[in-house]
This record gives C-alpha cells, structure tokens and sequence, in this order.
C-alpha cells in the first residue's frame, strides 16, 4: 500500500463516517455539522481525483453556503428540544435501513461484476481552461439556463421564506 | 491500488446512507440533508469516471458542475418551502404534513 | 499525483497541530486547581446578566433571505472563475454571453432588494 492509497482510505473513512453522523444523530444541529465534515471530506476526494476546481467548488458552495443556509433554516424553525429534533420513525427506520441496505447491496454487485474500460490518456492539463471552453462553447445553452434557474430558485424562494401575506 | 471501483463504492455507500436518512429521518430539514448526501454521490461517481474512464474531455466534471448548481437552488426552494410550511403548522415533523392526505 | 497538492496536505497538517499545540502548552503550564471549581466560581462573569429564555430561541428570517442571496452569487463564482482564467482565448461572444449571465442573476438581486430582503427592521 502506497501513500496515495491511505490517504484514499483515510478520507474514505472520514466521509462516510461524517455521513452516518448525519442521519445518526439526534440532535439536528450536529447533524448538520457533521454534514460538513463530510462536504469537506468529498472535496478531499475530488483533489484526489485530480478534479481539483472541482474540490474547490465543492468547498466554496457546499461547504460554504449550502451549510450556512441549512443551519439558518434550522435556526428558523427550531421550537422544541434541540436533543429530539432529529428523531426517526419509529417503524420506517427498519424498511428505510432494508431498502438502504438493499440499493447498497445491489449497486455494489452490479459495480463489482462490471468489467470498466480503461482509458489510457490522462485529464487534460489545464482542466478550468477545458471547462471554460466547453462551458461557453458546446454547453453555453446549459449555462444560460442554469442562470435562468438560480433567478427562478432565488425569487421562489424569497417568496416562500418571506410569505405571501406579510407584504406591506 | 485504488482505482475507479473504490471510488464507486464509497459513492453507492454515500448513496445509502442518504437513501436511509431520506427514507427515516421525520425532521424535514434531516431528509433534505440526506437528499445533499446522495447529490454528493452522485458527484463523486461523475467525476470518479470522468478521470478512470473519459478522461480526454472534463465533460464528466462539467456535469458534476451542473449538478451543484441545481443542488444549490434545490435546497434553497427546498428550505423556504419547509420555512413556509413551518408557518403554517408549526411544525417540521413530515407526520404533521398531512394536508394532501385523505 | 499526490506532489501535487501535498502542500496543501502538509499546510493542513500545520494548521491543525498549531491550535492542538497552543492549546496543550496552555493546559501544560497552567496552575492546577487542588479542588473542584465550586459554585461561586462557575456564574456568569460579574459583568454579565443571568440569560433569559431558553438559548435554543427562533431567529429573525432575514438570515435565511441573506444565505439565499449569497448562495446565489457564490454559485456565480463557480461559472466566472474558468471564464476569467481563460478570458483572452474566449473573446467577446463569451464576454456577451458572461454578461447575460451576469445580468440574469442581478435581476435576482434586484428583486431580492425591492421586497425587502437585504433591509434589516
């Protein structure tokens, strides 16, 4: 085992252990924040996988503002036990844990049955000059829309946090 | 070595955990926080292969970029719904919205 | 393929050991109290007021409407960051096609400041 190896099962172990924090813990504040960790953890990977713009990205608006904004809606809405908001079903917790497991299970047999072609070439070098051009080339449509998206996103949304009858 | 199924079964573990916590959690802002989970699975896959199998273009990258972009705004409409419903019902339990149920 | 960002390994490493090692040389060279604090010592800081209310109160919304605000311009960055890297090569239908871009997502803002998003009563 090599470094890059442990390195990879280092950031592994610390993702997917964030993640069950996730949905392990009772107390939904330090779920959320355990949520980051593993944001932070999935960014590691993607610098791992030679995506480091990517990893950059992932930090900047995962880590960053899709947190902040959950844990301000978490303040917004929090009127009961802190220790108790995050509760399971009582009996959905055993079909949702079956059906995981299931998917898990399935996708992993399917994945590890899989015979994957191999590329021989490598990531281009200057992979944010790649994305550039592709980005306001061939999918400049794509890009467009997804500013079309966030405007529809930010309005929507401003309209449902503020609410409709409070105007003045 | 490490190689492209590794990173595809770290992906589809992310993905159940998510799948568990979507499928159990009652707090409303729990499930969307499962739902970023398998998002973030879903990306890791992108770009897992975008390296191991395609790596000439970054497409696979240029997606995953996508992909965050609409997780973005999916949680922020996603968040002011449960704020909005919070208003109304005071309550983030997903047994207490119950006003399409018959 | 590591080398690459192997600083930013060892910057990391740096920046945790940092903190842990301030703070174990604080615990190392402290006086060591014989007995327990007792109740007098653990209250508020004499200028402080006892807290009223539980801390786990509700916050105003206009939190929410300044992430929301920021979560949009933080994806922004995400599209400008390649196209200023690669500025030069791209040429003007790029620079259009950024400012419609831009131009889109200042409606957002736009809107956000007239319904009064960004004012704070």
């Amino acid at each position: 085992m090599n470094l890059s190896d442990l390195v990879f099962i280092v950031t592994a172990l610390i993702t997917v252990t964030a993640a069950v924090g996730v949905v392990g813990f009772k107390n939904i504040v330090h779920s959320a924040l355990s949520l980051v960790l593993s944001f932070l953890g999935v960014a590691a990977l993607y610098f791992q996988l030679q995506a480091g713009f990517l990893g950059l990205v992932q930090i900047l608006v995962y880590a960053g503002a899709v947190s902040v904004l959950i844990i301000f809606a978490i303040m917004l809405v929090m009127d009961k036990d802190p220790d108790e908001s995050n509760r399971s079903h009582a009996k959905q917790k055993y079909w949702g844990g079956l059906i995981a497991l299931l998917v898990t299970l399935g996708l992993g047999a399917a994945i590890g049955s899989t015979i994957w072609p191999q590329s021989s070439g490598s990531l281009p070098e200057d992979s944010v000059g790649a994305l550039a051009t592709l980005l306001l080339g061939d999918y400049v449509v794509a890009f467009e829309v997804a500013a079309l998206l966030l405007l529809v996103a930010v309005v929507g949304a401003i309209i449902l946090a503020k609410g409709a009858g409070e105007h003045d | 070595m490490i190689d492209l199924t590794a990173y595809l079964l770290l992906g589809t573990v992310l993905f159940g955990i998510g799948v568990y916590g979507v499928l159990s959690k009652r707090n409303a802002v729990g499930v969307l926080m499962s739902v970023e989970l398998m998002l973030n699975a879903v990306n890791i896959n992108f770009i897992a292969v975008n390296k191991f199998v395609a790596s000439s273009q970054v497409i696979g990258q240029l997606f995953a970029i996508f992909i965050i972009v609409v997780a973005a705004a999916e949680v922020a409409v996603g968040l002011a719904l449960i704020l909005a419903i919070f208003r109304q019902k005071k309550s983030v339990d997903l047994n207490d919205f119950n006003l399409l149920k018959w | 393929m590591l080398s690459d960002y192997s600083t930013i390994g060892i910057f990391l490493m740096l920046t945790l050991a940092f903190p842990l090692a301030a703070m174990g040389m604080a615990w190392a060279v402290r006086p060591k109290p014989k007995c327990k604090p007792d109740d007098e010592k653990l209250l508020p800081y004499e200028c402080g007021v006892d807290t009223i209310g539980r801390t786990w109160s509700r916050f105003k919304v206009n939190y929410f409407l300044y992430a929301l605000v920021f979560l949009a311009f933080d994806v922004e960055t995400i599209f400008l960051f390649p196209w200023a890297v690669k500025f030069s090569q791209l040429g003007l239908f790029a620079f259009v096609e950024m400012l419609l871009f831009i131009g889109i997502l200042l409606i957002g803002l736009w809107y956000a400041w007239k319904e009064g998003a960004l004012e704070w009563h």
